[in-house]
């Protein structure tokens, strides 16, 4: 009889025969890597950002208290956040710029939602440095901006690279208005 | 060494600079096992994947970690509640310690029925009573780094024991401090410590098989094998059937993980360390508890300590102690009942290590601690010299072929 055959016949000597040895023996494999991946990825998840961090990554700064002219700065992610309450003639230097003088072309009004207030991130795009201009009495550089001391950029009213070795403007970092007092970073 | 074995070009050029690959053959294929293994053998394999797991697990742990008395428990909270799957590494670590202590515990009644210490596999013995220390000093100092309250006392316990040793044992117990009490120099050379010893315990395990390999395992009737047909290749018999042993343990393990996390803990140990609030009743884990029982039934707090070193010592002089020739309990009707009663005697030692320090627990403290130490010191070798022991089978296939079939 076929059946008792494939009983008594190893299935070395069965030809042709896939055999169910082989389909367990593939099974196992397979589970066992499936279970492998299912033990990995928590222990490698779990150098992701934690819950606390996360938290972080959000930041709600009320911006009434600035008065105009004035500028704070904000910790979000680690880095200083630059916001500055700036004053009509700073910001009609901004918009009056020829964007063809500009290493990094943007206008200001796609940099600052609400012209009044500009929200920067404040690290230079050159090497990292945090630049001058947020307290009075700083250096600002020849455009009235901001000025890095460690190699010498400066930096227009509306956070622009003028001159100076910085490749890009200063970065605006995605922030909204909740209220027309309060913006959400990040 | 043979390269011949191996047809892939890569595999043969890595075998004849280093035979890795000839290694793992030996082991899987030549290596001969006793073919009468029951389950009681699976021990060995779960130990050394309880220590694998430990060993990951307390890694990623060290991540999060912060070994400073004024962070450490907060530390273990952000793991449990902000660290992505925290709370599940941190759970496996803990959970996984205890289950470490059971599979060495069944594994050294396992040596102790069918006498696994006897010759030649003396030193593999004592190599196992070393992991043993090392586990324990392991876990000792595990245990101080969530820094809570039993954390902190259990610490300060045991480490004034050494004031014990006359002479130096005050300086002793200063130069482990690092000051005046259990503290911050404490907590951090526990976690460096801690850190370390679990890949000592490798080394160790290392060595441990390696002794294990020169004569191959004991069988529950305790006979050696006479020839190739009284064994079987290692792979696919035991690799499967200790699967079979890893699938229960990983079972037996999510159910503590994700249905019982703490019930092998203390309470107490959730609230953050007081130096100066003690517990009322101060508990090491579970699996310290027989020792924790002899040494405080001892009036003396030498003697206390001499006697729960004592209980380990005797562990590593036990090829001395029993020198039946006869192996396994299987052919020794009075050693049997014995061993029963040694066991009866840990698990009740167990019991009233976690009982107070009080009236009639003391008494049976005292009994239990000198039954222990009559076993090994007194019975064991008087059983060597007056037992009768069963007759043994000629060979391991005998019993169960019958001597006509043995020849096939």
């Amino acid at each position: 009889m076929a059946k008792s055959d494939t009983k008594t016949t190893p299935a070395s000597k069965r030809p042709e025969d896939p055999g169910r040895r082989d389909f367990i023996v593939i099974s196992t494999y397979a589970m066992a890597a499936l279970g492998g991946a299912a033990v990995a990825w928590p222990l490698i998840d779990q150098m992701n950002p934690a819950a606390d961090t996360l938290a972080l990554a959000n930041i709600e700064v009320d911006v009434s208290k600035i008065a105009e002219g004035q500028s704070i700065t904000v910790k979000w992610r680690g880095k200083p956040v630059f916001i500055r309450h700036r004053t009509e003639d700073e910001i009609a230097r901004a918009t009056a710029t020829d964007l063809s003088d500009l290493r990094d072309p943007e206008s200001d009004q796609t940099r600052a939602e609400k012209p009044d207030y500009l929200v920067l991130v404040g690290v230079c795009t050159h090497l990292g440095c945090v630049p001058l201009g947020q307290k009075t009495g700083e250096v600002r550089g020849d455009y009235d901006g901001w000025f890095c001391p460690c190699h010498g950029s400066h930096y227009d009213t509306s956070g622009r690279i003028r001159k100076g070795p910085a490749p890009t403007n200063l970065e605006v970092p995605p922030y909204e208005f909740l209220s027309d007092s309060v913006i959400r970073i990040g | 060494m043979s390269a011949e074995k191996f047809q892939n070009p890569v595999v043969r050029w890595i075998d004849h600079r280093l035979p890795v690959f000839s290694m793992l053959d030996h082991e899987k294929y030549d290596y001969p096992v006793p073919k009468n293994l029951n389950y009681m053998w699976n021990f060995g394999v779960l130990a050394g994947l309880s220590l694998a797991i430990m060993i990951i697990t307390g890694i990623v742990l060290a991540m999060s970690y912060t070994a400073h008395v004024d962070y450490a428990f907060d530390a273990v909270e952000r793991i449990m509640r902000d660290v992505n799957h925290g709370w599940m590494i941190r759970y496996i670590h803990m959970n996984a310690a205890s289950f470490f202590f059971i599979v060495v515990y069944i594994h050294i009644f396992r040596g102790l029925y069918y006498g696994s210490y006897k010759a030649p596999r003396e030193l593999l013995w004592i190599l196992g009573v070393v992991i043993f220390l090392l586990m324990m000093a392991t876990a000792f100092m595990g245990y101080v780094l969530p820094w809570g309250q039993m954390s902190f006392w259990g610490a300060t316990v045991i480490t004034n024991l050494f004031s014990a040793i006359p002479v130096v044992g005050d300086s002793i117990v200063t130069l482990l401090w690092g000051g005046f009490s259990v503290d911050n120099p404490t907590l951090n050379r526990f976690f460096s410590l801690h850190y370390l010893m679990p890949f000592v315990i490798a080394g160790v395990v290392v060595l441990h098989i390696m002794a294990l390999h020169r004569f191959g395992s004991n069988n529950p009737i305790g006979i050696d094998a006479s020839g190739p047909q009284d064994t079987i290749s290692f792979h696919p018999y035991y690799t499967v059937k200790d699967m079979v042993g890893i699938a229960v343990f990983l079972l037996l393990l999510a159910m503590a993980v994700f249905f019982f996390p703490n019930a092998m803990g203390h309470p107490d140990n959730y609230i953050p360390a007081n130096p100066l609030q003690t517990p009322a009743h101060i508990v090491p884990e579970w699996y310290f508890l027989p020792f924790y029982a002899i040494l405080r039934a001892v009036p003396d707090k030498l003697g206390g300590v001499l006697l729960m070193f004592g209980a380990i010592a005797v562990l590593f002089v036990l090829p001395w102690l029993d020198r039946s020739p006869v192996r396994s309990a299987r052919f020794r009707p009075v050693f049997r009942i014995f061993f029963w009663l040694l066991l009866i005697d840990a698990v009740i030692l167990g019991y009233l290590g976690g009982k107070p320090a009080e009236g009639i627990y003391v008494v049976l403290s005292r009994i239990a601690t000198a039954w222990y130490f009559l076993h090994f010191l007194v019975i064991l070798p008087l059983l060597s010299v007056f037992e009768t022991t069963k007759p043994l089978p000629k060979s391991i296939s005998e019993p169960v072929l019958g001597a006509s079939r043995e020849a096939a």
